[in-house]
């Protein structure tokens, strides 16, 4: 560090203003912050290392399955095998980016240099949503996609794996008996009837998916704006897509359901599904999705109103 | 230019500025003066939007602060030199503000020249002393080159080269015609560098005067004068409406007349001086007797423990 105490004043002269400071300069800085602090890599790297490391673990589990009991091939959904980890946790691990892409402007006190710079705050709420959004959605949909082939490729080889090329034909249901060593060894079985599933299905799932876990992390975005406290909106978000489906569970199965579907969760079951076994208290893929959507663009509403209403 | 007028807030039953209204001038240091709790920071973030007054208005240059095309290019502010990202390195903080306002990138290495941080660019702040923090705060508030800066408390904390150097800034900053606001709870540290004072307590205006008027003003400043012909300068400061009394070491103690006053007085009568200094105490003083009414805490008298140990 220099030690001189006479500051000089040798800046050179800025060139003049183009014009007002607006959406762009705001999106181009709030680039920069999102790359340049190590939480992003890392909540971008556990996003993607457990959504795919876990869909292979799991497509060798089911591969293993298969091998020793193949009647179980019967209505086996590859396609959502592998997207589960990345729709189930990965959801939660980009919640917590969402989160504290606006809570760390509060904890560290960076919100208040961030509006003197830019004081427009409608502007900064949508630049931060707008680079968040993208960056999210597209490591979302890497993430979806790879995690759908590594998923594959361990599966490959047990006769259910799915494919993005060509339609796949699995069993759709299994007529088991006890095999000649009696209720102790391996059963006799027939398969009964078959399910094709063509790669536009397998697309709208990885899609899906993606999708889905984009707007899980702008529900926590809109939370974070909210509540500007990171444990407190991750707290909410783990509550909202988590808990409460859990603590639904207590009512009768009778009605359970038509409450569920007005959850934000319920579309992950639905988007990641290829075969036919739609429950039918819930909406199909795209109505159940845009209730997920409902939430974030409330959400977002209610962030933005604050963030641009309260002192900082 | 700041023009503030019956600028109030509230924040719950507690009123922290009261119908404030003064103005900030050009060309010279403006030194915002109160003791602890006044309302000093919570004026400076009305000023910059970051809190909404609940009464009375702020311009700056003539406009409201978030109307202003450019406001980096209007005014630098620091607040809070903490009021960084930890995470983020010196450059790519001063880089992600740069953005907002269009600023192109190469003055962000111009301004780490400026304050002597151009060896630590790349490191992250979390490591910065309070002092390198300061600094990092100081050349983010030169980015857009403003013509108006405000400073709030930001000697704080610092050593005595840290404040010598922002003292030499902040006076540069006025020789080059800039507004500057700076903030203190310490007359001490206003005494070398502000030409204008505005004193507040308890959120209400208490004064608005140059340095000297507000010397002049105090019952209780003194100015030491040490002479070989101390009983003629005593005459001579009698004549010019100045009271001399003797001090304790043979030092005259000059009241009601400023050391540009009474320099000059001895420069006309050809009198000898071998020392002219305002009496730091007295400077103190004349400002604690002036805020005494409206500090915020007072440290009470302990009770002396009268009956301990009296057996009963």
């Amino acid at each position: 560090m220099a030690t001189s105490t006479a500051p000089a004043l040798r800046l050179s002269t800025l060139p003049p203003a183009t014009g007002r400071a607006g959406l762009g300069g705001a999106i181009r800085s709030e680039f920069t912050k999102l790359r340049s602090v190590r939480s992003t890599y890392w909540t971008i790297a556990a996003l993607f290392i457990v959504s795919v490391g876990v869909a292979a673990i799991v497509g060798f589990g089911i591969a293993n399955n298969l091998h020793n009991n193949p009647w179980n091939k019967a209505g086996t959904d590859a396609t959502q095998a592998s997207l589960i980890p990345f729709f189930e946790i990965g959801q939660l691990i980009i919640a917590v980016l969402g989160a504290m892409v606006i809570t760390s402007e509060y904890s560290t006190g960076m919100i208040r240099t961030s509006l003197t710079a830019m004081p427009r705050r409608g502007t900064v709420y949508a630049a931060k949503l707008i680079v968040f959004g993208t960056v999210t959605l597209i490591v979302s949909v890497i993430t979806s996609f790879v995690s759908f082939f590594v998923g594959q490729a361990a599966l490959s080889g047990s006769g259910v794996s799915a494919s993005l090329f060509h339609s796949v034909t699995i069993p759709r249901g299994v007529n088991m008996s006890p095999g000649p060593q009696g209720p102790n060894g391996p059963p006799n079985y027939h398969f009964l009837g078959t399910i094709v599933i063509s790669p536009g299905t397998v697309l709208t799932a990885i899609i899906g998916c993606a999708l889905f876990v984009t707007a899980v992390a702008l529900i926590a975005f809109g939370l974070g704006a909210i509540i500007r406290h990171t444990a407190g909106a991750i707290t909410s978000a783990i509550g909202l897509m988590f808990v409460l489906p859990i603590v639904v569970q207590v009512l009768p199965d009778t009605w359970r359901w038509d409450v569920m579907r007005f959850f934000p969760d319920a579309a992950g079951r639905v988007l990641s599904v290829t075969i036919d076994q739609h429950n039918p208290h819930l909406w199909s893929e795209w109505p159940q999705f845009g209730i997920t959507l409902v939430y974030a663009a409330v959400l977002l509403g209610v962030g933005s109103y604050l963030f641009r209403k309260r002192d900082a | 230019m700041i023009e503030v007028r019956g600028l109030t807030k509230r924040y719950g039953e507690k009123v922290a500025v009261n119908d404030l209204t003064f103005g900030v001038e050009p060309g010279k240091v403006t030194g915002f003066l109160g003791p602890n709790g006044a309302g000093k920071t919570t004026t400076m973030r009305l000023i910059l939007g970051l809190d909404y007054p609940d009464a009375g208005t702020v311009s700056v240059d003539g406009q409201r602060y978030s109307g202003l095309a450019n406001p980096m290019r209007e005014v630098g502010a620091l607040l809070d030199a903490k009021a960084v990202h930890g995470g983020r390195s010196a450059y790519n903080h001063l880089l992600c503000l740069a953005q907002t306002n269009n600023l192109p990138k190469k003055r962000v290495d111009e301004v780490l020249d400026l304050v002597g941080l151009s060896e630590v660019t790349r490191k992250r702040s979390k490591g910065f002393s309070l002092g390198m923090s300061q600094r990092l705060g100081i050349a983010a508030t030169m980015l857009g080159d403003p013509g108006v800066l405000m400073f709030d408390e930001p000697v704080n904390g610092l050593d005595p080269e840290g404040i010598l150097w922002i003292r030499n800034l902040m006076k540069a900053l006025a020789a080059e015609g800039r507004t500057v606001f700076v903030s203190s709870h310490l007359m001490s540290e206003m005494e070398n560098t502000a030409e204008h004072l505005i004193v507040i307590g308890k959120g209400k205006l208490i004064a608005d005067c140059t340095m000297n008027e507000f010397i002049a003003q105090s019952s209780g400043a003194a100015v030491r004068v040490r002479t070989p012909s101390p009983d003629q300068l005593a005459l001579a400061v009698a004549a010019k409406g100045g009271a001399a009394t003797a001090g304790s070491d043979g030092a005259l103690l000059v009241r009601g007349l400023t050391t540009d006053a009474i320099g000059d007085i001895a420069f006309e009568q050809g009198i000898r001086v071998h020392e002219l200094s305002v009496l730091r105490a007295s400077l103190e003083e004349a400002f604690m007797e002036l805020t005494a009414d409206s500090v915020e805490y007072h440290a009470g008298v302990p009770d002396a423990p009268a009956s301990i140990g009296s057996g009963v």
